[in-house]
């Protein structure tokens, strides 16, 4: 099977792209740091999937009487919050927020940067001047502020703040699929296909986007922590998911009041938005080393 | 007593896919002489050099029996020590001025630099020496020249600079790394015989590296001829002509000659058994 | 900047190359700053908090109601208002704010001072550990204090900033005390300069109060530094890359040959050479922080911009917010173009 996958003269088309997936994988896996950082992921859609499995208790279920009680309290791994909801049970199910949020601006971003960028690209004229120069514009903007006067205007939510955080992030997708369809357009094989006849939205849905595809697959992994803690910030800041939902920006706010008499409150959240966006900066270095070696490890 | 003296030097780089050896076992002597060194481009003849001055960084290494200026094991000096053979006792002029010449320092800056890293001496007289070597290397007009920046100057006069900073602090040994293959042919010889008069004028030996047999049978009292990572064959310059080597035949019938004009260049053969054995 | 040889009255070519940059880069800043506008245009008016009825109240007549909405000039088309409120803005009016009844001008320059203050000295704290860690980062490649410097980098992209300073907050003022709490000056202090620049360090300094001075670092100390270590995390990022590219360039062999040092190498020739760069990128960063401040003026009650527009926000202040969103973008966009502008004006290769 290996020797087969890494053979020298493939048979077929999907043999060899088998194979260089397989290469890729061989190189990603000697990279420990990335494969701590993939095995972290791994663990968080586990955890997002099994939750009303694996939560010991409702996240929502409040018992006053336990309120604030210490990590390592029986039966309340991670303590308690301040309405003795246990923190542990809150985090599991708060994960699903979190991979929620991601994977929706994760679609909605890309996918407004590739039609924007490949239209740019493939129009070309007074078409890619318009939409750059509404890219750059959007480029130039302060990110974290304009997303917060957009929820202001929108309303607080996840789903307005998953929309903020996406008209925000658009714009180097934009950027990126411009510069892949230049390089497509005028290749030989796209003259091929319009000479059969091919209408550009053809072409464009059919042949340009999934080209555009690896390379934003690359950026996206790399954008997810960004993502992530622009989520957890609005959460913080009340814009994002609102109570009691456990999202984890959300819960470092409730506790922040008890910081300093309960510190694990708020600290234990932050931990594990730390974790997840640190296993998405891993895995997006190892992915880019694997895809780009010239640039790895540098920026 | 021979300026250089190289046994079986080998650079090997350490890589994923196992140890790539650039130069397998080369040794030659270098007296007060212009020794050129000619093959295609990877076969090592460029690693020579900088193994020479020390300047293959991990994951190269570098190995040799033997490797001494003037009598001097280079392998056993320190880190310390070999600073003041670099550029002192051995220099080296590299192939293209526009990237061998810091872009954000003033000609005149690093000319100086260079002098006064081996002398203990004041900048005006660092200065007035620099003068001296621009204008030994045939710049006009030295003093605008000191004041401009590497873009500001041609690449045939980038290339003097280069060659007057690599001079200045008088070493014993020039290595020149394809001089000219980045010039216009129009200046390559102009270059070329300043060059030539100044390591003849003050007795240095020189290393003439290039691909252009031509040149280094023109500039040159010996020729080796190296191919993938060794020498196969070592002749007079004078007498390249005889030479019996296949690889250095096959050199030779590829230049397009106006006295006995050809239909067709020959294609240069290769054979990998040439590699395996020795010169 | 390269001697310049001048001739007849014709400006030197580099002051003439800068200029027209300048031209071209100010045109661009313009198209910028309009398109925000308009988008803050657009959100005021998607906003759903009836404008009129902030005016007129609940109990208006459906006759003020009109007067009120044609006063406002909401009767309009939307091209005329949007007209009308770059006429505003052009003023300075972004209108009054709901919460302190005063207008949002006179409100931004009161609170922009301080997160100027936080800013610059994060990022100064970013610049100065930021750099030397890239550099040494490049010249060891590969080695441990290359991964550490990586690590660092990458706990940095991935902390949450207001975690971090509450849990600085918890650490530094909760137990060991070592810092003043939030806010910029405990309460004792408020006052006792008078406030020239509105930086509280550099007006302290000015009177020479230097107890003010000493309550005002303990103070920012620990914003600053959590500031300081998001741009160092991109500083020295960014300078490990610049650094590694110097490094493999053919002078810095030719540097070598000449039998220099490996220190005067790397800080003289390779440094020399990536200077621009990490000036641009530190102008970026700088950019960065002042807007990435808000969470953490946030945290520490600092009363500068980010936590004025917050605040206005949960009030549903949308005047403030807007006028802050503008004046913070403005910024931005400004400090945006001037690190490009630099680079093309001072970078050889753009010569």
């Amino acid at each position: 099977m290996r020797e087969w996958l890494l053979s020298d003269s493939p048979a077929s088309r999907r043999q060899a792209r088998l194979g260089r997936l397989y290469a890729g994988w061989l190189t990603f896996r000697e990279n420990t740091l990335a494969m701590v950082g993939l095995g972290i992921l791994v663990a968080l859609l586990l955890c997002a999937a099994l939750a009303p499995w694996i939560a010991p208790h409702d996240p929502y279920a409040q018992d006053l009487a336990m309120r604030l009680k210490p990590l390592g309290t029986p039966g309340h791994l991670l303590g308690t919050d301040s309405l003795g909801r246990d923190i542990l049970s809150r985090l599991i199910f708060g994960s699903r927020i979190t991979l929620y949020i991601v994977t929706l601006v994760a679609l909605i971003a890309p996918v407004a940067g590739l039609l924007v960028g490949t239209v740019a690209g493939y129009a070309g004229g007074a078409w890619d001047a318009v939409l750059m120069r509404i890219t750059d514009i959007f480029l130039a903007f302060p990110r974290l502020v304009l997303a917060l006067a957009f929820v202001a205007a929108l309303g607080a939510g996840i789903e307005n703040a998953v929309l903020a955080i996406s008209l925000t992030a658009w714009p180097p997708y934009a950027r990126l699929a411009r510069a892949e369809t230049l390089t497509i357009r005028n290749s030989d094989f796209i003259s091929a296909i319009r000479l059969q006849g091919a209408g550009p939205v053809q072409i464009i849905t059919q042949h340009i986007w999934p080209l555009c595809l690896s390379s934003l697959i690359v950026r996206v992994t790399l954008d997810m922590a960004g993502i992530i803690l622009a989520a957890a910030g609005l959460g913080f800041l009340g814009l994002g998911a609102q109570p009691p939902s456990p999202e984890w920006g959300a819960m470092i706010s409730e506790g922040r009041r008890f910081i300093l008499d309960h510190w694990w409150v708020a600290t234990v959240p932050g931990l594990a938005i730390f974790t997840v966006s640190l296993a998405f900066n891993l895995l997006g270095d190892g992915l880019r080393d694997v895809l780009d070696p010239k640039t790895g490890g540098s920026q | 007593m021979s300026l250089l003296d190289v046994e079986n030097l080998r650079v090997s780089f350490d890589t994923r896919q196992g140890v790539v050896e650039a130069v397998r076992g080369i040794s030659f002597t270098l007296g007060q002489e212009r020794l050129g060194i000619v093959g295609e481009s990877g076969s090592g003849k460029s690693m020579t050099g900088r193994a020479i001055l020390r300047l293959i960084r991990p994951p190269g290494r570098v190995e040799a029996d033997r490797m001494a200026l003037e009598g001097e094991e280079l392998q056993s000096l320190s880190e310390r020590q070999m600073r003041k053979v670099r550029g002192r006792r051995i220099s080296m002029v590299m192939q293209d001025p526009k990237f061998s010449l810091n872009p954000v320092m003033t000609v005149g800056e690093q000319i100086m630099e260079a002098y006064l890293l081996h002398a203990r001496d004041s900048r005006r007289a660092a200065r007035r020496k620099a003068l001296e070597m621009l204008e030994a290397v045939a710049i006009r007009d030295p003093e605008r020249v000191m004041k401009a920046y590497p873009h500001e100057v041609s690449g045939g006069m980038g290339q003097r600079i280069m060659i007057a900073m690599m001079l200045i602090p008088d070493p014993r040994i020039l290595i020149a790394d394809e001089p000219t293959s980045a010039l216009d042919v129009s200046v390559q010889r102009r270059v070329l015989s300043i060059m030539d008069t100044l390591v003849r004028e003050r007795g240095m030996g020189l290393i003439f590296i290039s691909h252009d047999l031509n040149l280094v049978s023109e500039f040159c009292d010996r020729v080796l001829i190296m191919y993938a990572g060794r020498i196969v064959e070592t002749c007079e310059a004078a007498r390249l002509h005889e030479a019996r080597h296949p690889y250095t035949r096959g050199l030779l019938n590829s230049l397009p000659r106006l006295d006995q004009p050809q239909d067709r260049l020959e294609v240069l053969a290769r054979d990998p058994a040439w590699a395996g054995g020795d010169a | 900047m390269p001697r310049t040889a001048t001739t007849g009255g014709r400006l030197p070519a580099p002051l003439a190359g800068f200029l027209g940059r300048a031209l071209a880069t100010a045109g661009s800043l313009a198209v910028t700053v309009l398109g925000l506008l308009f988008v803050t245009f657009i959100i005021g008016r998607v906003m759903p908090i009836d404008p009129v009825l902030a005016v007129v109240g609940e109990r208006g007549s459906p006759e003020v109601y009109a007067a009120a909405r044609e006063a406002l000039g909401l009767d309009e088309p939307l091209p005329v208002q949007f007209w009308y409120y770059l006429r505003e803005v052009a003023q300075g009016d972004f209108g009054t704010s709901l919460l302190t009844a005063r207008p949002v001008v006179d409100d931004i320059a009161r609170v922009f001072p301080a997160t100027l203050e936080l800013a610059t000295l994060g990022v100064l704290i970013g610049v100065l550990f930021g750099v030397p860690l890239g550099v040494l980062a490049a010249i060891n490649r590969g080695r441990w204090i290359d991964q550490v410097a990586r690590l660092v980098a990458l706990v940095g992209y991935s902390m949450p900033i207001f975690w971090l300073g509450l849990i600085g907050l918890l650490v530094f003022y909760g137990i060991l005390g070592w810092v003043g709490g939030p806010g910029r000056l405990d309460v004792f202090y408020d006052g006792l300069v008078p406030s020239v620049t509105g930086m509280i360090l550099v007006d302290s300094a000015l009177a020479g109060d230097w107890m003010v001075f000493g309550n005002a670092l303990s103070h920012i100390i620990l914003p600053a530094s959590l500031l300081g270590y998001f741009s160092l995390a991109y500083i020295s990022r960014m300078t490990r890359s610049f650094m590694l590219e110097a490094l493999s360039a053919e002078y810095i062999t030719t540097a070598r040959v000449k039998g220099m040092s490996e220190w005067r190498v790397v800080w003289v020739h390779a440094f020399r050479n990536i200077r621009v760069q990490l000036l641009t990128v530190i102008v970026l960063s700088y950019a960065n922080l002042l807007e990435g401040s808000v969470l953490t003026e946030i945290i520490f009650s600092w009363p500068g911009i980010g936590f004025y527009i917050t605040n206005a926000l949960l009030a549903a202040d949308m005047n403030a917010v807007l006028g802050g969103t503008v004046v913070v973008g403005t910024i931005f966009i400004i400090l945006n173009m001037l690190s490009d502008l630099l680079y093309k004006v001072f970078d050889p290769r753009a010569r």
